[in-house]
């Protein structure tokens, strides 16, 4: 569907070949390819437009050597750009404290259980600690039990208050229930909430407050288009996240929400999920995302195992 | 919001005390319509007609350009099949009226067939509900409450089975039994994964054993929160499955769902419904008009 970045910006380049260096009047084209690639991968509108003037404020003066490509220039420029605003340093999730709390929360369907799921298992195998899930969704429909499926299917208990509405009482009793039985990590999982709903927004709040969790992961669909920003501004604000989580990278998208929450929340992309399996959990690599938002294709990430 | 300016004050704005569209004017145009999710593409074909109907006809004031701009809007969403413009109307002549929902991962299919259901029980017909996605973990413990609260009837098996196996069993016993509607759920899939999309041809291949007209209707769900993969959504689906409707879910939060325009144009396919939220009343029918004033109150 979207041309690749690299061969748009070499068109644009042919015009200047031999001008040597890029100037203002130049790079103005190229600068308004960057711009659509962004968009057309989902980068917020304002992340894009600031991203593009600082590129073009990086470009100019650049001497355009006849030997490489201009265009491929161009996009080593933007792709090393992209692979700091999202990178750093890879971060760890922390699991110390005893028990350690894990509070998982996210819009409606972005993966939240699932990712619970998978989480409860790295930590099982990779880390060998005894995780506890915690079902703290108490609306959606077979919510509970989809949880306990999972948990079945990876050997990890799942705490459950079948007909309880009180998600933060159901965290509490969690967090001692795991104390007896010496489980040291717990795994909150919440119901879906929209940023605008106070309601749904105050009880994950109150379940933060009642169980001081040493990690909140935000939970968010790789998809997302410009709303990504608000949401995780809004998540942010109300409950100072730790890091994020991407979820359904294993489909096509090119996943420029993960540019634009970078940004706006400066937090750490934690863990990608790409795969509906209970092993289908990855690190996060900015570089690779990068790649993936240019259009350069991102193959050695995907793991296709439908 | 409060941190939030509308569009058309914002376009007011960048219009007053001009006698023409400027670049200042089609900017703003352009990020309002970008923000909304409407992608790049589609937003310039929205301003070259501005732009073209602007020559020919110079607009007066801002009034005019809204006008102007919702009727270029309006007029990229595929107009819905009338029958559905003030009421569900599955069943009405077909017996029973089979609706495939698909659909990727977590978009909502399993809630919007619930709500669908509600609406038809509400009419007074027969809605038949098959939990075809055996898949994912308790998703037919899902659709099985729904079928309660919508008091339908559900049809299905163990997780883990076939489901063109269970659609099958579904057709069949929503004839025998005389249904109106029969509503069959499918797993989430991406839709670049080919096999599971081979599989949704297969089920529909299956459903034509009992019905050779079957399914009547293929309902796409697209959640109002996706960027542009949901064009990408709309090709794939419709090439395994022929859709031909769209819902559009999750418009009760601050996501515009901008992405329709684009697809209901390109692929001819009308949005029938839209969810506003996770309660059993909370499906409706689209409106082009309310649709397209909502993408502009930010
Ligand atoms: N392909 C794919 N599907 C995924 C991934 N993560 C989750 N899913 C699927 O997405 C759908 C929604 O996942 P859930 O884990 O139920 O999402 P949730 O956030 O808990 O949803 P709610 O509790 O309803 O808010 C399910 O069909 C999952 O199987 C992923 O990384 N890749
Ligand atoms: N706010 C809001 N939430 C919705 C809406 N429609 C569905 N949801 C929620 O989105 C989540 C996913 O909905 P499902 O109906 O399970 O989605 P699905 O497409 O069947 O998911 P899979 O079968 O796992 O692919 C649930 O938490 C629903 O309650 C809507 O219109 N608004
Ligand atoms: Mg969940
Ligand atoms: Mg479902």
């Amino acid at each position: 569907m979207f041309e690749n970045l690299s061969d748009r910006l070499d068109r644009a380049f042919k015009l200047l070949k031999g001008e040597g260096k890029i100037t203002d009047i130049n790079v103005a084209e190229t600068v308004k390819d960057i711009r659509k690639a962004l968009l057309d991968a989902d980068v917020s509108y304002k992340v894009a437009k600031n991203f593009t003037d600082d590129v073009k404020k990086k470009a100019l003066g650049q001497d355009v050597l006849n030997s490489v490509k201009p265009g491929q220039m161009m996009t080593k420029i933007v792709h090393d750009e992209l692979v700091q605003l999202m990178g750093g340093e890879m971060v760890d999730i922390d699991i110390k404290g005893s028990p350690a709390v894990i509070l998982i929360a996210g819009l409606q369907g972005s993966g939240k259980t699932t990712f619970s799921g998978k989480l409860a298992s790295f930590i099982k195998s990779k880390k060998g600690r005894q995780p506890l899930l915690v079902a703290g969704d108490v609306y959606r429909p077979a919510a509970i039990q989809q949880l306990k499926i999972l948990g079945e299917q990876i050997s990890v208990p799942v705490y459950t208050e079948e007909g309880s509405k009180n998600p933060v009482e159901i965290a509490k009793n969690a967090i001692k229930f795991a104390k007896d039985n010496g489980h040291n990590v717990v795994i909150v999982d919440t119901a879906g909430r929209l940023a605008v709903d106070e309601a749904m927004m105050q009880e994950v709040e109150n379940i933060k407050k009642a169980v001081n969790p040493s990690e909140i992961l935000f939970v968010v669909d790789s998809m997302t288009g410009q709303d990504a920003v608000n949401t995780a501004k809004e998540f942010n604000d109300r409950l100072n996240f730790d890091g994020v989580v991407l979820t359904k990278l294993d489909g096509d998208t090119r996943g420029g929400a993960a540019l634009s929450i970078r940004s706006v929340v400066d937090k750490p992309i934690k863990f990608v999920s790409a795969g509906e399996k209970m092993d289908a959990l990855q690190v996060f690599h900015p570089e690779r995302m990068a790649d993936r938002i240019l259009g350069m294709g991102d193959i050695v990430t995907l793991v296709e195992k439908a | 919001e409060k941190t939030k300016e509308s569009v058309l004050s914002k376009l007011s704005r960048a219009i007053a005390g001009k006698s023409r569209v400027d670049d200042d004017v089609l900017d703003n145009l352009e990020e309002a319509l970008i923000m909304s999710d409407v992608g790049v593409e589609t937003t310039v074909k929205i301003i070259e007609r501005i732009q073209d109907r602007v020559a020919r006809n110079k607009y007066m004031g801002t009034e005019e350009l809204n006008a102007i701009l919702k009727d270029e809007i309006v007029n990229l969403l595929e107009e819905n099949n009338s029958v559905y413009n003030n009421k569900v109307t599955y069943g009405d002549e077909k017996k029973p009226y089979v609706i495939m929902v698909v659909g990727v991962n977590g978009v909502g299919k399993t809630t919007t067939i619930g709500k669908l259901a509600a609406q038809l029980t509400n009419n007074g017909k027969k809605v038949y509900l098959g939990a075809a996605d055996t898949f994912r973990a308790a998703a037919i413990e899902q659709l099985t409450v729904w079928a309660e609260r919508s008091k339908s009837t559900i049809i299905k098996q163990q997780m883990g089975s076939d489901p063109a196996s269970v659609a099958f069993d579904t057709l069949s016993s929503a004839k025998k039994n005389d249904a109106d509607v029969v509503i069959i759920d499918t797993a989430g899939r991406l839709h670049n994964k080919i096999n599971l999309m081979n599989e949704l041809s297969k089920i529909k291949n299956v459903m034509q054993k009992v019905i050779p007209d079957a399914p009547h209707e293929v309902l796409l769900v697209l959640d109002g929160s996706t960027g542009q993969n949901a064009f990408e959504q709309a090709k794939q689906f419709t090439k395994a499955t022929d859709v031909t409707a769209l819902a559009l879910t999750k418009l009760d939060g601050t996501a515009k769902g901008g992405v329709v325009l684009g697809i209901s144009d390109q692929f001819k396919i009308p949005v029938k419904f839209i969810g506003v939220g996770e309660g059993i009343d909370d499906l409706q029918l689209f409106d082009r008009k309310t649709f397209v004033e909502s993408l502009f109150n930010i």
